[in-house]
């Protein structure tokens, strides 16, 4: 049977050239980058080869990128860190409704330890307003967080436009490039922000390996205290072959951005276009096909009366593989607070399903998904109540108008 | 503890929040890049570089001009007079 992995949001496969750079780190090369002698040398090159690398993909001096264990850590290390360091000069934060769960539940803490958050709604395509950020900011604002993109419904955030409005009133602005960093263009000059997250598994590099930009400058309190690797900000001995990964993932997705781009972008289309062909199924996210709104490789839609964890299973025996929204809400069957936010109704949010191509994918992928498809719909619908007029609208009859 | 303020510095170390023994590192790091006569600020939260510094001038044969505090760090000033 075909396998199709339309799943890359989740993760991505490592690329060959990156384990190929990475095995030395695991055998001979397997020093403490803090050591004196020639290993720990080795070691410490390794990682300084990586710095420089993982900052040319998003602009950057080397010296301002932290490596974490994932993009959740440099998250949690951002608002945190900028939120206490701060904290004398104001303590409220505010960030976006349709942010992952490690800045909510940042947010939730900075809550909890008595700073106050505002969480910012979004237009139906899950897009920030610079104004109501303008309108929400008050005189004890010490830091903005919006995601460059959801992984969820793949709309680009105008991040440009909310940096400007961070930098005039001196309030420190941080954006979650998890999804878009690797994948899409990102130049921390040019989007003007002061922090920015990245995780190495969203573009063919290794899991267990982030970053978080720290503009020059800037004093951030660390997350976890020990030695002084990092510079004296994030202590942990380093995993060397997880950086020295993400350094060549970096290197690669600079490469080779262009044609990645282009050929999931292709993908998408035919899967959008098809897709929206079934009847009572709707885009999510932003529907412009266009860099500046929405992730080149990213298709997400509700399909009505049914669920998106049955079509999961179903999509699966066939051999494709998808998501349902966020990992998160998904496992907990739970109502995605980002479809929710996009004034969704809760019911249509159940039936959400996220399909993110990669380089992997082809055309040979794409005619499979869209010949199984519509039977699997199909095949549930006949199953559903919901389909037969039983739920809040009857079959044919549309209950969202996206 | 000599306290002074207004000290004209001709380098900042800010190190505020990163972990010990960063403010010997750098140190040792900045002091290299200025001239003889020159002075090093460097800013730090932690406490230990109280003791830490004034004793590295000590050792190195460095002067130790003093120290300054801001609101939620420390300022400490020392002018290279060894080459």
């Amino acid at each position: 049977m075909r396998k199709c992995y339309f799943d890359h949001v989740a993760t991505n496969p490592l690329h060959p050239e990156v384990l190929n750079a990475m095995m030395p780190y695991f055998n001979e090369d397997f020093g403490n980058p803090l050591s004196v002698y020639d290993l720990g040398m080795r070691a410490r090159d390794a990682i300084e080869k990586a710095r420089t690398e993982v900052a040319s993909l998003i602009n950057a001096k080397p010296s301002t990128i932290v490596f974490t264990a994932s993009g959740a850590e440099a998250n949690n290390f951002a608002l945190r860190g900028i939120a206490i360091a701060k904290q004398s000069q104001g303590k409220h934060v505010i960030v976006s409704k349709v942010e992952h769960h490690s800045i909510l539940n940042s947010a939730r803490f900075l809550e909890k330890s008595g700073f106050t958050v505002t969480y910012l709604p979004v237009d139906k395509h899950g897009i920030v307003d610079p104004d109501v950020i303008k309108n929400s900011i008050t005189k004890e604002t010490i830091l903005i967080s919006v995601a460059h993109a959801s992984s969820e419904i793949g709309s680009i955030e105008p991040i440009k436009e909310i940096a400007v409005i961070a930098k005039e009133r001196n309030i420190i602005f941080h954006t979650d490039a998890v999804a878009t960093t690797g994948n899409i263009p990102v130049d921390v000059k040019e989007l003007g922000v002061d922090l920015l997250s990245m995780a190495a598994h969203q573009f063919y590099g290794p899991k267990g390996a982030g970053a978080l930009y720290v503009r020059e400058g800037l004093r951030i309190v660390p997350l976890i205290y020990g030695g002084i690797q990092e510079g004296g900000r994030r202590a942990g001995t380093e995993n060397v072959p997880a950086i020295v990964g993400m350094g060549k993932a970096a290197e690669l997705a600079k490469n080779e951005m262009g044609d990645r781009m282009q050929h999931c972008r292709k993908l998408r289309d035919r899967i959008v276009e098809s897709v929206l062909k079934i009847p009572n199924v709707y885009l999510t996210g932003h529907p412009a096909n266009n860099l500046n709104k929405r992730l080149p490789h990213h298709a997400s839609f509700v399909v009505e009366f049914i669920e998106g964890e049955a079509m999961l299973l179903m999509l699966a025996m066939k051999g494709i593989y998808a998501a349902s929204g966020s990992a998160c809400s998904s496992r907990a069957l739970k109502s995605s607070p980002v479809l929710l936010s996009l004034g969704i109704p809760s019911a249509l949010a159940q039936g959400s399903i996220v399909f993110s191509l990669g380089m992997d994918n082809t055309e040979e992928d794409v005619d499979y998904f869209i010949n199984e498809f519509p039977q699997i719909i199909n095949r549930l619908r006949e199953m559903s109540p919901f389909a037969k007029g039983w739920g809040e609208a009857g079959e044919g009859e549309k209950c969202y108008t996206g | 503890m000599k306290f002074v303020h207004d000290v004209k510095a001709d380098l900042t170390a800010d190190i505020v929040y990163m972990m010990c023994p960063m403010h010997l590192l750098k140190l040792d790091e900045m002091i290299k890049r200025l001239e003889k006569g020159q002075v090093l600020e460097i800013l730090t939260d932690y406490d230990g570089a109280l003791e830490d510094i004034p004793q590295w001038c000590e050792k190195t044969g460095n002067e130790f001009i003093g120290m300054d505090e801001d609101e939620d760090y420390y300022k400490f000033y020392v002018r290279k007079t060894v080459q």
